[in-house]
């Protein structure tokens, strides 16, 4: 894994397969503070205090097929590499929410890479889940949900081409708009 | 700057040149294994080609998704197309190039690319 944007995309599978019907995606880059904060909250089904207990295990899985879960770990690991700090809060039958935070200026700090793409992917195999990305750098930010996507296209499907290459421009727009104001640390 | 209303007029085009699928008889599934190996080892860009290539040809009868581990982590990346009537094919260590190819020759023409299928590879 090289990018946080594909951890992202990892740690989102756990949230499908908690059969989770909305799906939050923050990602939060405060440069004056040196600081990447990422959050992954679903209302999946949960998990017990036992398991919450053992899934930063790399030798815990709920996978019956082999004896490694290596998603949660890796990414704790990325965060904690750099300086970063990693927490995990579930509740069974409610939800979970997984936060990241990343040193920005840490050599050890993965660059947050392509995370247009990992959004679009998501949408792309999951168009029953309600998908809401929020972006925020310094005091901009940009939301997408894909609840409101779907309101508007009634019964045009969401991964439609023409629909999906509006997705595509419009986070990739402002995302252009929101980090314009990016500086070299 | 996109925004939403932009959205309702591509709606709006598009919503009369949607076919109703009759039957799922000739639908071709297309899954992607995105679990940690998959996604290490190059998932996203493969499924990203995968979508683009299906999108520019306009093969309305093709759905591209998802799954967990597949089980051959030393594979991966790994996708398997499921036809109505025909055998799984399971192609392996894909690439968004090599993905191109099996929309082109396999899913369009109708020719299992042999080369990248799993039988094909040794341990």
């Amino acid at each position: 894994m090289q990018e946080i944007s594909l951890n992202l995309l990892d740690i989102a599978q756990n949230s499908i397969t908690a059969k989770a019907s909305i799906l939050e995606i923050t990602v939060d880059e405060q440069p004056e503070k040196d600081a990447l904060l990422v959050t992954v909250k679903d209302n999946g089904c949960g998990m017990t205090e036992q398991q919450l207990e053992s899934v930063t295990d790399p030798f815990y899985t709920g996978r019956k097929t082999r004896k490694v879960g290596l998603g949660v770990p890796l990414f704790k690991m990325a965060a904690e590499l750099c300086g970063g700090s990693f927490s995990i809060t579930s509740n069974l039958g409610i939800g979970t929410e997984v936060c990241a935070k990343f040193v920005l200026s840490h050599i050890d700090t993965m660059p947050l890479g392509d995370i247009n793409s990992t959004i679009i992917s998501l949408i792309q195999c999951n168009p029953d889940m309600q998908i809401i990305y929020k972006r925020v750098f310094c005091d901009n930010e940009f939301k997408l949900d894909t609840f409101e996507i779907k309101e508007l296209l009634g019964s045009v499907p969401i991964t439609n081409f023409e629909v999906m290459s509006f997705i595509k421009d419009f986070l990739e727009e402002n995302e252009k708009q929101t980090a314009n104001k990016r500086t070299v640390l | 700057m996109k925004t939403l209303a932009e959205l309702e007029a591509i709606r709006d085009r598009v919503k009369p040149l949607i076919n109703i699928r009759e039957s799922d008889s000739n639908n071709t599934r297309i899954v992607v294994g995105m679990a940690t190996c998959g996604i290490a080892a190059g998932a996203r860009p493969v499924l990203n080609s995968l979508v683009e290539e299906v999108s520019k040809r306009n093969l309305q009868d093709v759905t591209i998704t998802q799954t967990g581990c597949i089980g051959v982590c030393q594979f991966e990346p790994v996708i398997e197309v499921y036809q109505a009537g025909k055998e799984k094919v399971t192609y392996v260590k894909m690439t968004a190039e090599k993905a191109v190819r099996v929309i082109n020759d396999h899913i369009v023409n109708g020719n299992i690319v042999d080369e990248f299928t799993i039988g094909s590879v040794t341990n």
